[in-house]
């Protein structure tokens, strides 16, 4: 075997499986990208290669429509849900990993069997409910932040909490006893030596409820109606929706693009964690 | 005698450990306890005023003895694993079992358009709903309000008595005194976003004493008097001009004449397990929801076996320490992962277009994708697998390295080939590891509604049956059906949706079982 054909089998074929992959990943982007600075800002204009490069689109969407608003309402929705979504379901993993209490198993099977049923089946209740709270209660009713976060945090224990649980077990419990012996109470242990320990998992928990937060639609599309209130995905969906979907492509590829940013910083921000607990909680499901 | 051995003995014994109950207190740990609760009843206070304003007594005793018991619960150094279940657990109960419950309770009335309210509300709706205008009657000035956004908030009329000059805000409960003129709150609407609403501005009428206030064009409105009347004795809706009677069908919940004329106002009543047959035994759903359900299996699985199996085979392609770029290679392949899916759906709709899409520019062909049925469902498959693989590829990538290389190793030594040492260690390892993901990454694709609503819109749709398309998932058929345009009927989709459940949970619960008996075989 002559040493190119040995290179081949052994290493050059893994560069074509990688490139190929690669050309496969970045299509669409570059897609958007070139969408995005194309000056005449249509989808019948739009190829892989831009025909020139242009700000317009940008300042289209921050003069022509909402986008800022949606912006904010989209990140800090997203920030607020994810955070304390990671939070409540820290603390009840913790309580399935450390405490033994009647009901433990049956608690934890009940949060598997609730999680199938998607909780946007449950849309039509969910808005009865929240007609009569945005009569009671307008600050967390329909068009609000608070509203949104709340609806979202109804699924905070779930799958999080089962992926959390099996790393707070790879936490030797060792260490809690000798924590308790020298007099810290439970609390003390949940937050200065669980916490930090399991930082791995819980970066990874932030990252895909934020990801999951700022990509739902189907909720956000029922409860905010008013223009300004409304999130990215919800905003942008409405820019290429009937006959404005060829006219406002540009812009809804500028939208894409500025819409990926607060997901790649919050991946930048977590990064160092990300492969360690994305691969930790695959082996512990 | 005791006395002479307990003196040396106590000396002897270990200090005695503090009782639990003493465990060290923090004044920063005292102080957000305080603090927290001291917030939790703030917001119970503030949540209290509406509701007794309202004079919602069963919830206010909900609020009070939920604040109570919150309050006992982390003032008590007892119940421990409470304290930290409980805060998830109310959310959990609030906007997940509550609404599902009342989604199943759904499944079995007749809940939908026109059969939305009680038999009052739909005798009103029947009673305003044919008033005619009697001649010679007043002839108010009539504006176009909303509290909320123009184009979407719930309209009022703003009417003007021609001979005192008084505003009256007037809206499905009745007339009532406005304060001011536009009153607080409310914005007039121009003509022009009026005449876009104009249909439900025709529809819209303020009930009376007498009859009923109904526009007459946009800027003019007139009381006039209800043809339609219900008769409680007859328990009939009779017609005071042409003399026909519609009986009340309790059964169905609507009033429907001897002729079968029945009246498009109904209410809500409990139609037992017929939704349910319903979606076996009426033919044209029968045959929608079969193929939906069999497309539904093929597009989970199709989408989770392929992420898996291209991802895993880049993961392996990028595992030789010998190759360059490596770590420039897995940060581009990523990045589909850390764009936002929602957007990217679109575009991607928007790349199978016949006519300017990407797709067929850059191949030189001319192919409705989304058109017909094999195509679009390849298209649906193309976009998951786009999405999905960098998120199964770093997964793969974090397991294969945990699998030890002693174990690689010890197969060449065997005489093992490459593949067969993929196929006989790695490959069962990594299922091993992986199967749970893979399980919840079927049950999320079962139900992806993003990916077939964003895209296809469960399109192409054949032209007999408008409801159920060659890519509908049941999500989406059962979104139509609640949502969509041809009247809502949220008591079937209600049912359909008890089926997407216990379907899902099936699947999981068989899978989840055969894997704990896979791991005791391997492990």
């Amino acid at each position: 075997m002559t040493a190119t054909a040995k290179w081949i089998k052994q290493v050059g074929w893994r560069h074509l499986v990688a490139i190929l992959a690669v050309l496969f990943s970045l299509g669409p982007i570059a897609f958007v990208l070139s969408a995005a600075v194309n000056p005449l800002g249509t989808l019948s204009s739009s190829s892989l290669v831009p025909s020139g490069v242009s700000p317009d689109n940008f300042s289209r969407l921050w003069s022509d429509t909402d986008f800022g608003h949606w912006f904010v309402n989209s990140v800090v929705i997203a920030a607020l849900a994810s955070f304390l979504s990671v939070f409540l379901s820290a603390l009840a993993a913790f309580a399935f990993s450390r405490r033994r209490f009647r009901g433990r198993r049956t608690g934890l099977l009940a949060l598997l069997l609730i999680q199938m049923f998607p909780q946007f089946l449950a849309i039509v209740a969910l808005f009865l409910i929240f007609s009569t709270v945005t009569d009671l209660w307008p600050p967390i009713g329909f068009n609000t932040w608070w509203g949104m976060v709340l609806i979202y945090l109804g699924g905070a224990l779930g799958v999080n909490t089962w992926l959390m649980k099996g790393f707070f077990d790879t936490v030797p419990k060792e260490l809690d006893e000798s924590a308790h012996v020298d007099g810290a109470s439970h609390v003390q242990i949940f937050f200065k030596i669980l916490l930090p320990l399991v930082s791995p998992i819980l970066a990874v928990s932030g990252l895909l409820a934020f990801i999951g937060t700022i990509n739902e639609f189907l909720i956000a599309n029922v409860f905010l109606r008013d223009g300004a209130a409304k999130t990215l995905s919800v905003g942008l969906y409405g820019l290429v929706q009937g006959s404005e979907r060829n006219t406002n492509f540009g812009m809804f590829c500028a939208g894409t693009l500025l819409t990926a940013i607060p997901t790649v910083g919050v991946f930048m921000y977590l990064q160092r964690y990300i492969v360690e607990g994305l691969s930790a909680g695959a082996v512990k499901g | 005698m005791t006395t002479q051995l307990g003196g040396p003995a106590t000396q002897r014994v270990l200090p005695v450990t503090e009782p639990p109950a003493e465990r060290s207190v923090t004044a920063a740990g005292l102080i957000t306890k305080v603090l927290l609760l001291g917030l939790l009843v703030a917001v119970a206070v503030w949540a209290a005023f509406p509701l007794i304003a309202g004079d919602h007594w069963v919830g206010l005793g909900v609020l009070v003895t939920t604040t109570a018991g919150l309050l006992y619960l982390y003032l008590t150094p007892r119940h421990v694993p409470a304290k930290y279940l409980v805060p998830g657990t109310i959310f959990l109960i609030i906007f997940q079992i509550f609404p599902v419950l009342y989604t199943a309770s759904t499944a079995f009335t007749n809940f939908g358009d026109g059969h939305r309210g009680s038999k009052a509300d739909a005798v009103t709706a029947i009673q305003t709903g044919s008033v005619t205008r009697v001649p010679g009657s007043t002839e108010y000035r009539l504006r176009i309000a909303t509290q909320g956004d123009p184009a979407t908030g719930a309209l009022v009329f703003l009417i003007t008595d021609p001979a005192t000059g008084q505003v009256q805000i007037g809206d499905a409960g009745g007339l009532r005194p406005a304060d001011g003129n536009p009153p607080a709150g409310y914005t007039v609407l121009t003509a022009g976003q009026a005449s876009t609403r104009s249909a439900e501005i025709t529809d819209f009428a303020v009930p009376t004493a007498a009859g009923a206030i109904r526009s007459a064009g946009l800027s003019r409105a007139y009381e006039g008097k209800a043809v339609r009347a219900y008769d409680a004795v007859a328990d009939a809706i009779k017609d005071t001009v042409t003399g026909k009677v519609w009986p009340a069908d309790e059964s169905a919940g609507a009033f429907v004449a001897a002729d079968g004329e029945r009246l498009a106002q109904g209410w809500k009543v409990n139609v037992g397990f017929a939704n349910f047959t319903r979606a076996f035994t009426d033919d044209d759903v029968a045959s929608a929801f079969l193929g939906t359900l069999i497309w539904d299996f093929v597009f989970a699985i199709g989408s989770t076996g392929g992420t898996f199996v291209f991802g895993m085979f880049c993961a392996i392609a990028l595992q030789s320490t010998r190759m360059r770029f490596r770590g420039l290679y897995r940060i581009l392949m990523v990045l589909p992962y850390a764009m936002p899916s929602f957007a990217m759906l679109l575009v991607w709709r928007d790349m199978f277009n016949t006519d300017f899409g990407l797709i067929n520019n850059v191949l030189g062909i001319h192919v409705d994708w989304l058109g017909t049925p094999i195509t679009a469902q390849f298209a649906v498959l193309l976009v998951q697998l786009w999405l999905g693989y960098p998120y199964m590829f770093l997964v793969t990538t974090g397991a294969l390295q945990a699998i030890p290389g002693e174990l690689t190793d010890a197969t060449k030594v065997d005489g093992a080939g490459p593949f067969q040492s993929f196929r006989r260690v790695k490959l069962p390892l990594l299922l091993i590891a992986l199967t749970p993901l893979l399980i919840s990454s079927f049950a999320f694709n079962f139900n992806n509604f993003n990916a077939i609503f964003l895209t296809t819109e469960g399109g192409p749709f054949p032209a007999d049956n408008p409801n159920s398309g060659a890519t509908d998932l049941l999500i989406t058929y059962t979104y139509r059906l609640a949502f969509g345009g041809s009247g809502a009927q949220y008591g079937f989709a209600a049912a359909v949706s008890i089926f997407i459940f216990m379907i899902v949970a099936v699947v999981s619960a068989v899978s989840f079982r055969r894997t704990r008996a896979q791991e005791e075989v391997y492990s």
